[in-house]
């Protein structure tokens, strides 16, 4: 038998038996790279199961095995050559064999497979030429190369949102300022909303009169008052109800509305699309490890390191997250082997101090709650240019102060809650990620009191239509405010922070550049940035509907300057992130702050009272109830359609069959894991019980063949019991 | 179509001129490319496990690791975007298997671990680290207990690990 695969040793330690050499799963193991046209291996097919050489099945190749191959492989669909583990030579031979097989076809299958083969590789050139025109490619590839796949994971999720906001503009731009922009242009007639003269709907101008000096253009440009109030950019301008083209009428506040939904569903739909790959494989793996360390050893190497010393850095930074993970194992085993005194302790401790986080926590809320009460209040008066812009500002400076402050906090206390270093690192960053993203939630909450509290108790409108006539836009514009000053802090903390210490590091050699260090790309900090702009992004929308394009123009700006920062100033995080992890960490953030700013856009559409004076819905009480008006305009099989299936009844009804398939599916799971668990135990045995039954058989060989050097009479015998 | 590839259409030409880059001007008639010239390039200089790629990949008589054009194509299209999960296990457990017998038992991984991590002394694990890892990797792969991973088991673990994909890559 031609082999050249090499089976030097032998487990066992006796001497190699050939039978073992025919076992079928052998077999299917061997490497054969022979380029030559070698006769004896004749490859039957292109099946996944790969059946052995023929030659050394001379006893077995008999008629039934033949007839059963053929139909196994007629059966099975033909995997296409190329994804075949074999050398190229074999490849080409393959498909020789399988183009003359194709001949002995009827006409209508090779036809079939031919089409089938055109369409499949029609499909592959089209993938390949979107993957062409993905953005940043190049960029994303120089930065695989130096930094490897978990800062890359980073860049591709700023390339996601990137596409994420446009898309949201999109939307609002084709299904809202379209139809207004092209309305002269397409002879359509547009009714406005009418002003009847109440003092609700008293809006008075704020533009500004008369010679305006240029810092307060400046002033206007940056808090979105004065000229940039009357544009589209905020949600006071939309004053339009429908327009009249010729074939049809458009219902903008309907049309809004929808936008709105839609924009929030489809985020929704997409991001958990994007994470559905990554959360398959978790839910998989529910061992306790998570196959950590096959992970870690098998795709712990990045292939696409081109860099001497990133790969060096890769090595310290594998040989550190394996010591990390057995030091942890060890810490583990010593959790295990605590006595109950000293987890009273510990819980203890742990009560405590998560008490002491809730009192930061609520202490950074209510700051947040008193500098924007003071914020609103002082921006009734006009002291001069520079602290005007410091008091708009504040809600925003609070914030980010509290934000910087919090992780430092967090990171300190957490060392005296003695968890296992990976549970540390995953609960503190689920603090920070809390405590960044109901910042926000607590700004709109004191600014919605500020709205809805009047002098005398109950206010007339449903709102303050004294202090706030159009109460949207002044929310649209504290969400203008604070992606703007996000945007600023990014890049003033980069040219004022990163770049001097990398000045510092590189040029001077004091103790303070010994201490400080290289700046590292912290992961983690940098998602939460960009994460907690796009929930402002989600939540300000609805109130200023060019939030998209401004989001989508500041992530294309951030991700040149991350790049520049992270070629130029830093180096690989010592303490890596794994990227898979990562990824899935990321977009469970992401639905996280998803989820945080479908709250706030809610009770703005459902609870409070829009403002009557400007804005697209002036003729309703709330801006949902457009859609309840529209659907009792609807024809009558529509209307009591849609009304059944906003029932109690439906809701009840879907409610239950949820749970119903939920049970089963959980069963199901159940079911299969215990046979799992069976098949794992049987394949054990199987193993055992093979090497025991190989044991014997060579020990009778061994008995045999003793006996006939013994008595060479019985010579034949042992050619008999040994197969050749 | 089945012809040996006498005239080399448009698509190829990066990669042929990648190759042809590697063989120098004296030796243009030599079909393949001997091991120490193709660790030169970019891609594959700072990458641990070269030499073991350029075994697997090779199908010489004379087993010294050079590649003909045709395992340089083998081995981009393995190591490509569009290669499958089977494709890149199957290699994978290849290179990684550093006596060539079949199965990554005890020995090819504690070689493997020491690829990772570096050839020093001082950046290796301690020897009962080592044994701790060891013992975690077979106790997380090896199904049947014998104490090795064999192919099936291998492709097992990889069809389960996140990373593996976007990490076993190499573009040119």
């Amino acid at each position: 038998m031609e082999r050249d695969s090499v089976f030097h040793t032998d487990r066992l330690g006796a001497p190699r038996n050939p039978l073992l050499d025919q076992l079928p799963s052998y077999q299917s193991l061997l490497y054969r790279r022979k380029p030559s046209a070698s006769g004896s291996t004749m490859r039957r097919g292109s099946s996944r199961t790969r059946l052995g050489s023929s030659s050394s099945w001379k006893w077995g190749q008999t008629t039934v095995a033949r007839q059963h191959e053929e139909k196994h492989r007629t059966q099975t669909l033909q995997r296409p050559v190329r994804e075949l583990p074999k050398p190229m030579a074999e490849k080409r031979r393959d498909k020789d064999q399988r183009l003359e097989q194709a001949r002995d076809l009827s006409s209508w299958s090779q036809w079939r497979q031919s089409t089938r083969r055109t369409l499949r590789r029609l499909k592959e050139d089209g993938f390949e030429m979107l993957s062409n025109l993905e953005l940043w490619r190049g960029d994303i590839h120089v930065i695989e190369g130096m930094f490897g796949t978990g800062i890359l994971s980073y860049f591709s999720f700023l390339r996601f949102l990137v596409l994420l906001n446009f898309i949201m503009f999109l939307l609002m731009f084709g299904f809202v300022m379209l139809p207004i922009i092209t309305a002269p242009h397409a002879s359509g007639n547009t009714t406005f909303n009418h002003v009847d003269g109440s003092e609700c709907s008293n809006y008075p101008s704020t533009s500004r009169r008369g010679l305006v000096v240029f810092h307060q253009h400046i002033t206007d440009l940056l808090s979105g008052v004065g000229f940039l109030e009357q544009t589209y950019l905020f949600y006071g301008y939309y004053k339009v109800e429908t327009i009249h083209f010729p074939k049809f009428t458009y219902n903008l506040p309907l049309a809004y509305l929808l936008v709105t939904i839609a924009y929030l569903f489809l985020s929704l739909i997409w991001i958990v699309k994007r994470s559905a790959s990554g959360f398959k494989r978790k839910l998989v793996q529910d061992e306790d490890r998570f196959q950590s360390f096959c992970n870690k050893i098998f795709a712990g190497w990045d292939f696409c390191i081109v860099n001497d010393s990133a790969a060096r850095l890769k090595r310290s930074s594998l040989l550190y997250e394996l010591k990390t993970d057995l030091e942890e194992e060890r810490i583990k085993q010593k959790i295990a082997d605590r006595t109950q005194k000293e987890k009273c302790r510990i819980y203890l401790i742990r009560v405590i101090l998560n008490l002491f986080v809730i009192a930061v926590l609520a202490a950074c809320f209510y700051s947040i709650y008193i500098a924007t009460n003071f914020s609103q209040k002082a921006q009734m008066t006009k002291v001069n240019f520079l602290l005007d812009l410091i008091y708009e500002y504040l809600p925003s400076i609070v914030i980010t102060l509290a934000n910087f402050i919090t992780p430092l906090i967090f990171s300190l206390i957490i060392q005296y809650e003695d968890y296992s270093p990976a549970f540390e690192i995953r609960f503190t960053l689920m603090r920070c990620v809390f405590m960044r993203l109901t910042s926000i939630c607590v700004l709109l909450v004191s600014l919605w009191g500020q709205i809805t509290s009047c002098q005398e108790g109950n206010c007339v409108c449903g709102y303050n239509h004294i202090l706030y006539p159009c109460w949207e836009s002044r929310v649209g514009q504290e969400m203008y405010k604070l992606m703007i000053f996000d945007f600023i802090i990014i890049c003033a903390v980069t040219v004022f922070v990163e770049f001097p210490r990398k000045l510092i590091v590189d040029y001077c050699d004091c103790g303070l550049a010994k201490w400080w260090g290289q700046q590292e790309f912290a992961i983690p900090q940098n998602v939460l940035e960009i994460v907690y702009g796009q929930t402002i992004c989600w939540i300000g929308t609805f109130y200023c509907p060019l939030l998209p394009a401004i989001c989508t123009i500041k992530y294309f700006i951030i991700f040149y300057i991350k790049k520049v920062t992270l070629v130029n100033n830093c180096r690989p995080a010592t303490r890596p992130f794994r990227a898979s992890s990562s990824h899935f960490f990321f977009l469970a953030v992401l639905l996280i702050g998803l989820a945080l700013a479908c709250v706030p856009v809610t009770i703005g559409i459902a609870q409070i009272s829009c403002s009557q004076a400007c804005g697209p819905f002036v003729n309703y009480t709330t801006s949902w109830e457009v859609l309840p008006r529209t659907v009792f305009q609807l024809p009558a099989g529509a209307r009591t359609f849609l009304l059944a299936i906003s029932s109690e009844a439906f809701a009840v009804s879907l409610f239950v069959v949820t749970c119903l398939a939920m049970f089963y599916i959980i069963a199901l799971a159940g079911a299969h894991k215990r046979v799992i668990d069976q098949l794992r135990e049987q394949l054990v045995m199987d193993g055992r019980d093979k090497r025991y039954l190989i044991q014997k058989l060579c020990q009778a060989q061994r008995t045999c063949a003793i006996r006939s050097t013994g008595s060479g009479s019985q010579s034949h015998s042992s050619d008999r019991v040994s197969p050749s | 179509m089945g012809t040996t590839a006498s005239q080399l259409g448009k698509d190829l030409l990066s990669e042929y001129q990648r190759f042809s880059e590697l063989l120098s001007k004296e030796d243009r008639n030599l079909t393949s490319v001997p091991m120490e010239k193709v660790l030169s390039l970019p891609e594959l200089k700072s990458n641990p496990f070269r030499k073991r790629i350029c075994h697997v990949f090779s199908t010489s008589d004379m087993k010294d690791g050079s590649l003909t054009f045709e395992d340089f194509l083998d081995l981009l299209s393995a190591f490509s975007d569009s290669a499958t999960l089977e494709i890149k296990s199957h290699y994978a457990f290849r290179i990684f298997d550093f006596d060539d017998d079949g199965t990554l038992d005890g020995g090819d991984l504690e070689k493997l671990v020491n690829c990772l991590t570096g050839e020093t002394e001082d950046s290796r694990l301690t020897p009962e680290e080592m044994r701790q890892l060891i013992s975690n990797i077979l106790e997380e792969s090896d199904i049947d207990k014998d104490g090795t991973v064999n192919l099936s088991e291998f492709q097992h673990v990889i069809s389960r690990s996140p990373d593996f994909v976007s990490s076993f890559k190499i573009v040119l």
